[in-house]
């Protein structure tokens, strides 16, 4: 057993009572640590955060597997940290742990400028307004296959069949990555995101850097062939073409970190925001009948899928300097956790936050693309695969049952799902 | 009380009579214009409130702030006269303001 693991499993067995993680009310205040990946894989995290929002906002968990760390669990508090980058640094984790310095591999997402800004700058036009109008009817096409093959009465793994299916078409495209080969992409983003520094005590960085070699040996002969050809609007060719990051394969960790964070950042999230439609509109009959009666609502239930959901639970930034904030010293060098799933309940922003509502007004405002310079990048191909996927979905079924409890997958970072049991009835 | 007139991309013009002290972003949701998404709700953190100010205003208007400039550096479209609109305040001597929009906020 890992160090976390026994940690965990340490904590269990003192209590007094064996259950007592499971209610945050019932522990001392200065105790609770809310990064522990079990409470996301047991769906329980989130009356850890009713109760940081109400008792203590800005909070310090002193000691935790992944060392000190400040929670921030309200919208506005949230917004200040992440539009603060010259206090905030995203530089050079942008998850609770500490990656291990023999693998870390630098990515703009947790780089400050002006690196982080040349390099998405060179990464940006693959998902500019102009390509994402010219991928909709090719987008629209394979929701439509993905949707025709399915199986009517009988059950199915939404995640296998739909979720991952739908996202990994999509990404082998922003990639142009060779389409018979597409399943390798899932599988490095998966493999990407398990780690220790997000809760993953089952797995180890020597196994998981074994595999990402992989992935970067692959792509790295996409590189040299895309260098030769004239420059298009994928990813690589972008990269491979741009002044500022030409010469990327030349810092091969450099080049593994980027792509990481592409294909988890198209992947993962949309993913789980595609099963979680399905989970919420089922748990609440009323909006889906509400949706069904007026189909016009599916964009506007697209982000409050993507706020319910929130399918990336944190990003954390570490203090540059000291500063006060909300009546707390957070340290020069302190890790500051912007918990977004927090702020997507957050009862003094958002009305009647626990209810998933399809019709849901100021729906865009929600805190799950981040803010700020680093603001999700892709999140007009997450919304545009969501809309088309749900139009496609209210043309063809009477409705999406959920036939079995889901799986969730243990991490504090990636909020989603392994396995959801749906059957599908016909119209 | 300024006038501020929003021309939408396909030339449709909304003029609306708003209290000095506000944003033009909020001037324009407040007033139910479309093409202003707002994202943030005028933290100047999404810069989807992109717009085109008039050049007869852009004087009065002031200069862009820092964090304005980082956010329009990755936004779509950028021009001379673009400002996030939750970033210029009403102040009486707009009154008369002309800003057009972008095609999309994104």
């Amino acid at each position: 057993m890992s160090q976390a693991a026994a940690i965990d499993q340490q904590r269990v067995t003192d209590s007094q009572n064996a259950e007592a993680w499971r209610d945050p009310w019932s522990l001392p205040l200065e105790s609770l640590d809310p990064a522990r990946a079990i409470l996301f894989k047991e769906n329980v995290h989130e009356e850890y955060f009713r109760r940081l929002r109400q008792d203590d906002p800005v909070h310090y968990t002193a000691n935790s597997e992944f060392g000190a760390y400040w929670s921030i669990t309200k919208y506005n508090d949230i917004v200040a940290v992440d539009s603060n980058h010259k206090v905030f640094s995203s530089y050079k984790n942008i998850v609770v742990g500490d990656a291990p310095d023999e693998f870390y591999s630098p990515m703009f997402i947790a780089q400050d400028p002006p690196i982080h800004d040349v390099q998405r700058r060179a990464a940006q036009p693959a998902v500019a307004p102009t390509q994402l109008a010219d991928l909709e009817a090719l987008i629209r096409q394979r929701v439509c296959t993905i949707l025709d093959e399915l199986p009517v009465g009988e059950e199915f793994n939404w995640v296998d069949r739909v979720s991952i299916e739908l996202t990994t078409q999509m990404l082998a495209t922003l990639f142009d990555f060779p389409f018979e080969d597409r399943h390798l992409l899932p599988y490095w983003s998966d493999v990407a995101t398990a780690t220790p520094s997000t809760g993953r005590s089952d797995v180890t960085f020597e196994e998981r850097n074994k595999v990402l070699q992989e992935c970067l040996n692959y792509f790295g002969q996409l590189w040299h062939q895309r260098k030769n050809e004239p420059r298009k609007f994928d990813f690589i060719s972008l990269l491979a073409h741009d002044p500022e990051t030409k010469d990327m394969l030349d810092n091969p960790m450099e080049f593994l970190g980027n792509l990481i964070l592409l294909i988890v950042g198209g992947n993962d999230t949309t993913r789980n925001s595609i099963s979680g439609g399905v989970i919420q509109l089922n748990r609440a009959p009323e909006q889906w009948e509400k949706l069904k009666a007026n189909p016009a609502l599916v964009p506007n239930m697209v982000s409050e899928i993507i706020r319910y959901q929130t399918p990336l639970a944190h990003m954390r930034r570490t203090a540059l300097e000291d500063i006060e904030f909300q009546g707390k010293q957070i340290k020069k060098g302190d890790r500051v956790v912007m918990w977004y799933i927090s702020g997507n309940r957050d009862e003094e922003v958002i009305e009647e936050a626990d209810k998933f509502k399809v019709d849901r007004e100021n729906a865009r405002r929600h805190v799950s693309f981040g803010f700020g310079i680093h603001r999700c990048m892709g999140n007009r191909v997450a919304e545009m695969q969501l809309r088309i996927l749900w139009e496609e979905i209210l043309n063809r079924f009477e409705r999406i049952e959920v036939v079995g409890e889901p799986e969730r997958v243990l991490s504090n970072f990636v909020l989603g799902y392994t396995r959801l049991p749906v059957v599908l009835h016909a119209k | 009380m300024p006038k501020i007139t929003f021309i939408e991309f396909d030339g449709t013009a909304h003029e609306v009579d708003v209290p000095a002290g506000g944003s033009v972003m909020e001037a324009a949701v407040s007033n139910n214009v479309p093409g202003i998404d707002a994202d943030c709700g005028g933290a100047c953190a999404c810069a989807t409130c992109h717009v085109f100010v008039n050049e007869a205003w852009m004087d009065k208007v002031g200069e862009r702030g820092d964090m304005e400039q980082s956010m329009l550096d990755f936004a779509e479209n950028v021009r001379a006269t673009s400002r996030l609109s939750c970033q210029i305040v009403l102040t009486d001597e707009l009154d008369g303001l002309v800003v057009d929009m972008p095609e999309a906020q994104h």
